[in-house]
């Protein structure tokens, strides 16, 4: 066990402990942390040492989340935080709209096209009809950014992605869906 | 004198009312997500292994939630989200019968897609409008947990409606068989729309809507699709399912069969 000296202690600031939650990644996509994702709703300092971490889930079975948790708690106690009181908060639900703007260059950076806005409640219009008739889109390919692009699957590797193409650039690519 | 593990033998739920509600609905999740997870790899196409996969995936989320609420609620012993999930007797599960059919009969198979796809649709449509009112829930978890689910309920039902659209306003092949599955489906809507005394007890205690009280709502998007897809609403019939008060189909037996198989062979096993 690693005892924090004296010159650690001090560093065991707000600040510190933001920094280091922003080296956990989301082993999904593991360009983002989970700062960037919008998952880390609260931090509170607790005494000289201790600290209060409230996160978010993404999606209510996404199977990363405990695995998530783990890395939270090993990353700020390798840090020196202790004790460290981790709380999961379901309301409100987690929106695609609190990736942040660093978050969505990242995701393109690394081939997802970043979400646009969620739409919520009333401004949700269902509308079913086969997909060789569903509206052009304009999402914009991250590599080449044509938004000549068509959607493949509305569902993909997981459950954040759907899998789309470009017909301009041929490539498929992932689009991060506006939930 | 053997000591039993803690999670070896069944386990039995209380019949207080409110913990009943949030089992019917945590069950009927949790044997849809069963269902949809015999897809993986049988799916007609990878997208739509895929699709039904992470459907399944979602709505085990939800279960999960759900179990963990529901525990605390059993008197005098609460119960983990494991114990419920795979420790209890038939009679105890309170899904409706609706979600434990096969995944469709035709012609001897048991993986009928269209019916598959259906029943997602129109359970979609079920839940969509109920976790809308949940959200409202005075019971905090529980309308945390709805918010989540309802944007999830969106988009499964989106997919789905587009399937039932595509197929039933397809082929004559594909519009055959689509109807072949709603005839099949359709008497079994009947059981999740009514009330009993369950849905007042939740509903006087400010927990949730009675189940009844989303029919409006659940029907006008199951006709607007169903009209789109030019498909024949079925009749309705005398018929009532009783899933969710214990009386299940003879097929809740052997889905538990399979469901439970490692967790009794295994007891206490975890990831």
């Amino acid at each position: 066990m690693v005892i924090a000296n004296a010159e650690s202690t001090t560093t065991l600031t707000l600040a510190f402990a933001w920094e280091v939650l922003n080296t956990v990644l989301d082993p999904e996509v593991p360009v983002l942390s989970i700062c960037d994702l919008g998952m880390v709703r609260d931090v509170q300092m607790q005494g000289a040492r201790g600290l209060d971490v409230v996160l978010t889930p993404t999606y209510s079975g996404c199977p990363a989340t405990e695995m998530i948790a783990s890395q939270v708690t090993n990353a700020l106690a390798t840090a020196g935080f202790n004790p460290i009181n981790l709380k999961t908060s379901h309301a409100p639900a987690w929106s695609s709209d609190w990736i942040s703007d660093e978050g969505c260059d990242k995701l393109r950076k690394y081939g997802i096209a970043p979400p646009g806005p969620a739409l919520h409640g009333q401004d949700i219009v269902l509308r079913y009809m086969p997909l060789g008739r569903q509206a052009l889109s304009t999402l914009e390919c991250p590599r080449c950014g044509s938004t000549h692009t068509e959607r493949l699957s509305a569902f993909g590797s997981t459950a954040c992605k759907a899998l789309w193409r470009c017909l301009a650039c041929q490539e498929p690519f992932e689009h991060f869906k506006p939930f | 004198m053997k000591v039993f593990e803690p999670m070896q033998a069944s386990i039995s739920i209380s019949a207080e009312p409110q913990q009943r509600y949030v089992l019917r609905l945590a069950d009927t999740c949790l044997i849809l997500a069963q269902r949809l997870g015999e897809w993986c790899g049988h799916a007609p196409a990878l997208e739509e292994d895929i699709a039904m996969t992470n459907i399944a995936l979602d709505l085990i989320g939800q279960s999960r939630l759900l179990y963990t609420l529901a525990g605390k609620m059993n008197k005098p012993n609460e119960y983990s989200e494991d114990q419920l999930a795979f420790l209890r007797d038939e009679h105890d599960y309170l899904n409706f019968t609706l979600v434990e059919l096969p995944n469709g009969i035709r012609k001897g198979l048991t993986n009928n897609f269209a019916f598959s796809i259906l029943r997602v649709f129109v359970m979609a449509s079920f839940l969509k409008p109920l976790w809308q009112r949940l959200q409202n829930s005075n019971n905090a978890d529980l309308a945390a947990v709805a918010g989540k689910a309802l944007k999830e309920s969106r988009y499964h039902q989106q997919h789905a409606g587009d399937w039932v659209v595509r197929l039933g306003d397809g082929t004559d092949e594909s519009k055959q068989r689509m109807q072949d599955a709603l005839n099949q489906l359709w008497p079994y809507t009947t059981e999740m729309l009514s009330n009993d005394a369950v849905d007042d007890a939740a509903h006087d205690a400010g927990l949730g809507p009675r189940f009844g009280d989303v029919k409006t709502e659940c029907l006008a998007d199951v006709n607007a699709v169903l009209n789109a897809a030019t498909l024949q609403t079925p009749k309705a019939t005398a018929f009532v399912s009783t899933g969710k008060t214990g009386r299940h189909s003879e097929h809740m037996g052997l889905l538990l069969t399979d469901m439970q198989y490692l967790q009794r062979s295994f007891p206490g096993g975890v990831w």
